[in-house]
């Protein structure tokens, strides 16, 4: 697949494991926040670890934020990326980004992070094609997005949260596909394939 | 709901895997990313790599080997033995560890568990205590077990937790290597006071000690070495066991 694909830079940890296993796949992919490469992309990959309220900072200094809510073509957010495509995150009580009409809230019960393997239910949409539901994927969070009608998969920690959003061209992954496995590295498949 | 980790440990000695599966025949014995990619495949749901060098060159090592595991496996793995310093944890990050270990450094500089937990998030945290049970109270150890401290179990637990540690991995060495069962009634303590995730380690010999450690130790994760390496316990059966016996594990 000769695709230009952008993974966007921000001062988050482990944006490597991203590029690494779009690399697993055949797939070069550059790491970069410069607008015009971000919008010139076939594909963005907004990936994350890291804290809400910092991070949205860091978006809007460098004019990131309306790059991202602009973009027409597949974008894929992943943890920390899709919380920030929500409207506001408890943490930090951060404004988001608000491609996806919710808010971001603190798991109140069990061990926090919700750390490990977890089971995908209510599978829905392309980007999990040949993925059943009962699949285990890999999580580390400690906020969680309330299942909303721009839910495409969900997970079970105490609540039943979203583990996916889609909404147009705008895709969200709450777990680490490029940590998940080969279910994971289907996900990312599916995801390079639109 | 969240299924509980099978973690095989690899102890790596100037970047290559020292003690590893030694059963198959591996085409590069004891490379990490080969041994690695193999237990991935088993199922195991994270790995961890012990790193037992004590040459200078060690931190090169250690990095390079990061990196290629980075780029090789498609799991989560945690990388210990190498942190004295927050900048070795943060050239373990550059390198792609998902998480790192942290043991003697922490008890001779506890403010290392808040720096690390406050510059990488305690998702990257993981510290590991070896304790061994002397005169009525579980004391812990440093330096691979060699050296006593003035430290007790339940109390340092509480304390790195306080501090931001992500995972606690405790190894009670009164159970290590005798592979008559992990300390579960220690590890239930530990995982009903600490709300973080709980890692059995030490004295996994049969298929019934992982489920002992997750029913009666209430443990997140159980690790083991020998009985993996050897081939004694395979993952695939484990995993298959613990699932009938109603664990939550990914199969």
């Amino acid at each position: 697949m000769n695709q230009n694909i952008i993974i966007i830079k921000y001062n988050a940890g482990n944006i490597r494991s991203v590029d690494f296993a779009l690399r697993r796949l055949g797939v070069n992919a550059e790491i970069s926040d410069d607008p015009l490469k971000i919008r010139a992309a076939d594909k963005v990959i907004f990936p994350g670890v890291g804290e809400a309220s910092g991070t949205m900072e860091y978006l809007r200094k460098r004019g990131l934020d309306e790059v991202i809510k602009q973009l027409r073509q597949p974008v894929l957010g992943i943890c920390l990326g899709m919380q920030l495509m929500c409207s506001y995150s408890e943490e930090g009580t951060a404004d988001c980004l608000g491609i996806f009409d919710t808010g971001v809230l603190k798991f109140t019960s069990g061990k926090v992070p919700h750390m490990g393997w977890n089971a995908l239910e209510g599978i829905t949409g392309t980007l999990y094609e040949e993925i059943n539901n009962g699949t285990y994927v890999y999580y580390v969070h400690s906020y969680y997005v309330p299942v909303t009608s721009d839910t495409v998969a969900t997970s079970t920690y105490g609540v039943r949260f979203s583990a996916s959003l889609q909404r147009e061209n705008f895709y969200a992954t709450q777990y680490h596909p490029e940590k998940s496995g080969r279910y994971g590295e289907t996900i990312l498949k599916n995801f390079l394939k639109l | 709901m969240l299924a509980k980790r099978i973690i095989p440990c690899l102890d790596v000695l100037d970047g290559k895997v020292v003690k590893g599966i030694n059963f198959i025949n591996l085409k590069e014995v004891g490379d990490p990313v080969v041994q690695g990619a193999w237990y991935s495949e088993q199922g195991a749901d994270e790995l961890v790599y012990l790193d037992i060098t004590a040459t200078h060159e060690k931190r090169k090592l250690l990095s390079d080997l990061v990196r290629r595991v980075a780029e090789n496996i498609n799991i989560p793995f945690t990388v210990g033995g190498g942190v004295n310093h927050i900048q070795d944890a943060d050239a373990l990050l550059s390198a792609g560890a998902d998480k790192i270990s942290v043991n003697s450094a922490v008890l001779m500089n506890p403010a290392l568990v808040d720096q690390i937990a406050k510059s990488f998030g305690s998702q990257f945290l993981v510290v590991a205590i070896d304790a061994k049970f002397v005169d009525g109270r579980w004391v812990v150890y440093r330096n691979g077990g060699r050296i006593a401290t003035d430290r007790e179990l339940f109390e340092w637990a509480g304390e790195v937790w306080m501090r931001g540690a992500g995972e606690i991995l405790f190894t009670s060495m009164d159970h290590d290597g005798v592979k008559t069962g992990y300390a579960c009634k220690e590890l239930a303590m530990l995982s009903e006071t600490l709300s973080i995730p709980v890692i059995a380690s030490g004295g996994a010999g049969a298929p019934e000690h992982f489920l002992e450690a997750f029913t009666v130790g209430k443990s997140d994760a159980a690790l083991a070495a020998s009985v993996f390496h050897y081939n004694e316990i395979s993952i695939p059966e484990l995993k298959k066991y613990l699932h009938d016996n109603n664990v939550t594990v990914r199969i």
